[in-house]
């Protein structure tokens, strides 16, 4: 690093911490869904990437129309595809639970093989109604760019815009799942099924609200993420592998966990990449999850519950 | 019927109508003796060509990942098989063709390779679009004798028997650019980006070569990605550090789509400020990408759809007919339409399907392709023209550079290894 002015290594070095919390925003928005299903229920989702596809085409939609027959309101669209994402991420999600997930809850493994096959189904039906090419999803114009903080610093809105959205869905989830009598519910109905099923709690309702809730969430970070990355139909793989990798570092159950895990990886990761290539930093974050996860299979933080 | 003459008798003129007749009857047999020739010598190797129709191969993904870039092959393929058949078609017969789905997995297209040439005992196939496919299906085509049609711009290094590379192998692509870019931009450093694959690996090796060895400037970084990275800030925090004049960019895939969103995001303007030259952003790759978000940026290819030329605006008006207003054509989409014509004009020029005579009659065909004229090389591959393009915001490029003359191809540069 010789050779450069303090101010410019003093700029670079704010950016990559903002760069390193937006990663982090991207990685809790990718994982919450899925720490909710996989986490709290248990349920291998495979299709975890194709739901948030499902948000992304949802936000395809919306800009296309909102183009043709709304332009004025063109700039706040994106809200009203969120919305729209998770409506439909989640319907998909509930219809799911009930076609397939609910028959597996004694069989979780299996889980894995049904919805692997589900994300297979809906990659080709995505692919049979959007066409295989990537979509391009146009952003209003005041999503885009960066804010100049100054000469060298530059705040890019699309991150700025990730972040609020995480920190917003992060809050609404945790007030879900510990402050309302549903999420008590939840809670019961996965620390002990049968117990909650005997004191009066509808577990089949609880466990449809479940997935679709996880469903909806991914469809918000498919929706989100047309920003940053592409939409087409098998970009959800894209995602699947750091979604697990977040969640089973974090340690399944716990939402907090799943918060920890997705920023000690992000941190690494870009720090990583920052001094050495972006093939390797990968490879040595992956390492480095496989050898905690070798000394501590439970992952970083664990709920103590009775089995 | 000539030799027939009703004056029949000894007189001198008359004797030499009658010579004449003579003479005229080796001719006029002629045509039909070799009409009959061709048809019996047009197909001796027992492949699916009857006297009306004769049978051959696609073979590209149209499901998996790889289905966002072989569409457009498949759709041009399509195309230019139609017309031939509107034009009476290769020899007399009619094309028909039979599509195979390699599901974006290489042994998939290997197994439908064999099917293609063994069980359906086609002419010809057009196909494949990775390297990785290719590779996997070349033995099988060496085996059993088949032509492919290969359209992607890729890493060279190859030069198969039964294999005619429409694309440009990577010094095509490569050198010209770098050339241009140095000389109008006065660019001193680079910075190289890449997926972690064989061909941005191949293609930044020679650029790299290139830069140092001949234009005797400066690489200051080169880095590679996994397919399907989503993530690029770091390295744009570190471009933005070391300042490189010219960042050339071999990023493949939805890869690309983060890459220019998460680049117009951090500032950095391509318009007026960084010049970036790419080898893998064609105008479908744009649709993905938004063109708002890669504007400014030049990439080096042999096709835009933006030329100029009544060629390629009927090519254009044919494709739009065919498959919606809305597509676009890019690069590889164009290579692929010259390979039916190409494939037309060596079964012509051998007067045979016979692969052997096929491959045999290629070299030296001329085909006046949408891209102008391209020359089938010793090589199998084709003398083609780089352009330069500028992406404007509406996803098509202003083209601000042509090579004067087309650029022989060289799958094995020598001093680029």
């Amino acid at each position: 690093m010789l050779g450069y002015s303090l101010g410019d290594l003093a700029s670079i070095f704010a950016m990559q911490a903002f760069d390193g919390l937006i990663l982090f925003s991207v990685f809790v928005l990718m994982a919450l869904g899925l720490a909710i299903i996989f986490g709290q229920m248990g349920v291998i989702n495979m299709a975890h990437g194709e739901f948030m596809i499902l948000g992304a085409y949802m936000t395809y939609l919306c800009s296309t129309l909102f183009k043709a027959y709304l332009p004025n309101f063109y700039g706040i669209y994106f809200f009203v595809a969120m919305v729209l994402a998770f409506v439909a991420a989640g319907a998909l999600g509930m219809l799911t639970e009930w076609a397939l997930i609910r028959h597996l809850y004694k069989r979780p493994l299996d889980t894995l093989l049904a919805t692997w096959g589900l994300s297979l189904f809906l990659q080709q039906a995505y692919r049979s109604i959007f066409g295989a090419r990537e979509v391009g999803v146009d952003v209003p114009g005041w999503m885009l760019g960066a804010i100049p903080a100054s000469d060298t610093i530059q705040i890019p809105i699309n991150g700025l815009f990730v972040m609020g959205l995480t920190t917003l869905i992060t809050i609404a989830v945790f007030l879900l799942l510990f402050r309302s009598s549903w999420g008590k519910k939840v809670r019961a109905v996965m620390q002990n099924r049968a117990m909650a099923g005997a004191v009066g709690i509808d577990t089949e309702k609880v466990d449809r609200f479940t997935f679709g809730i996880g469903c909806g969430i991914a469809g918000i970070a498919g929706s989100a993420f047309t920003m940053i990355g592409s939409t087409s139909p098998s970009a959800g793989q894209l995602y699947i592998v750091d979604t697990f990798l977040v969640v089973v570092f974090g340690g399944a159950q716990s939402l907090f966990g799943t918060i920890a895990s997705a920023f000690t990886i992000s941190q690494a990761q870009s720090t990583m990449e920052f001094f050495l290539s972006g093939s390797m930093a990968k490879v040595l974050a992956l390492l480095a999850v496989v050898g905690i996860l070798m000394l501590r299979p439970q992952g970083l933080f664990v709920l103590k519950v009775r089995r | 019927m000539s030799s027939r003459n009703p004056h029949s008798g000894p007189a001198s003129p008359l004797r030499r109508k009658v010579l004449y007749g003579l003479a005229a009857l080796p001719a006029a047999g002629l045509l039909p003796r070799r009409a009959f020739a061709q048809a019996a010598g047009a197909n001796t190797t027992g492949l699916a060509v009857t006297d009306t129709e004769v049978t051959v191969g696609i073979l590209h993904s149209v499901t998996g990942t790889m289905a966002i870039s072989e569409t457009g092959s498949v759709e041009a393929e399509k195309l230019a098989i139609e017309q031939i058949n509107a034009g009476g078609g290769v020899l007399g017969r009619k094309i028909k063709f039979i599509q195979e789905d390699g599901a974006s997995d290489w042994p998939t297209f290997a197994e439908k390779a064999k099917k293609l040439l063994v069980s359906d005992k086609v002419a010809s196939v057009f196909g494949c679009w990775t390297s990785a496919s290719r590779k996997a299906v070349l033995p099988v085509f060496e085996q059993y004798k088949g032509i492919l049609y290969y359209p992607t711009f890729y890493e060279g290094l190859e030069e198969s028997h039964d294999v005619f590379y429409e694309g440009q192998e990577a010094t095509q692509q490569i050198i010209a650019g770098l050339n241009w870019i140095t000389d109008t931009k006065k660019a001193k450093t680079f910075y190289l980006l890449g997926s972690d694959y064989i061909w941005p690996r191949t293609s930044n090796k020679i650029a790299r070569k290139h830069i140092e060895n001949h234009l005797h400037l400066e690489v200051v970084g080169e880095e590679y990605f996994p397919l399907g990275n989503t993530e690029f800030n770091s390295v744009i925090n570190k471009m933005k550090l070391k300042k490189p004049d010219v960042i050339y960019a071999i990023i493949v895939g939805g890869s690309n789509v983060a890459f220019y969103k998460q680049l117009k995001a951090a500032g950095i303007d391509m318009v007026n400020k960084q010049t970036l030259l790419t080898i893998s952003v064609t105008e479908d790759e744009i649709r993905g990408i938004g063109g708002e978000n890669i504007v400014g940026a030049y990439a080096a290819m042999k096709y835009f759809q933006s030329i100029d030329t009544p060629d390629n605006h009927k090519f254009v008006d044919a494709f739009k007919k065919m498959w919606g207003a809305e597509s676009v054509i890019g690069d590889v989409t164009q290579a692929a339409y010259e390979g039916p014509w190409l494939w037309k004009l060596a079964v012509e020029k051998a007067g045979s399907f016979d692969t052997d005579k096929v491959i045999a009659a290629s070299p030296g065909i001329v085909f006046n392709a949408p891209e102008g004229p391209v020359k089938i090389h010793e090589n199998h591959h084709l003398w083609s023209n780089t352009r330069i393009g500028r992406a404007r915001s509406d996803g098509q490029y202003d083209i601000v550079y042509v090579t004067p003359e087309p650029i022989e191809p060289d799958p094995f540069p020598k001093g680029y290894q």
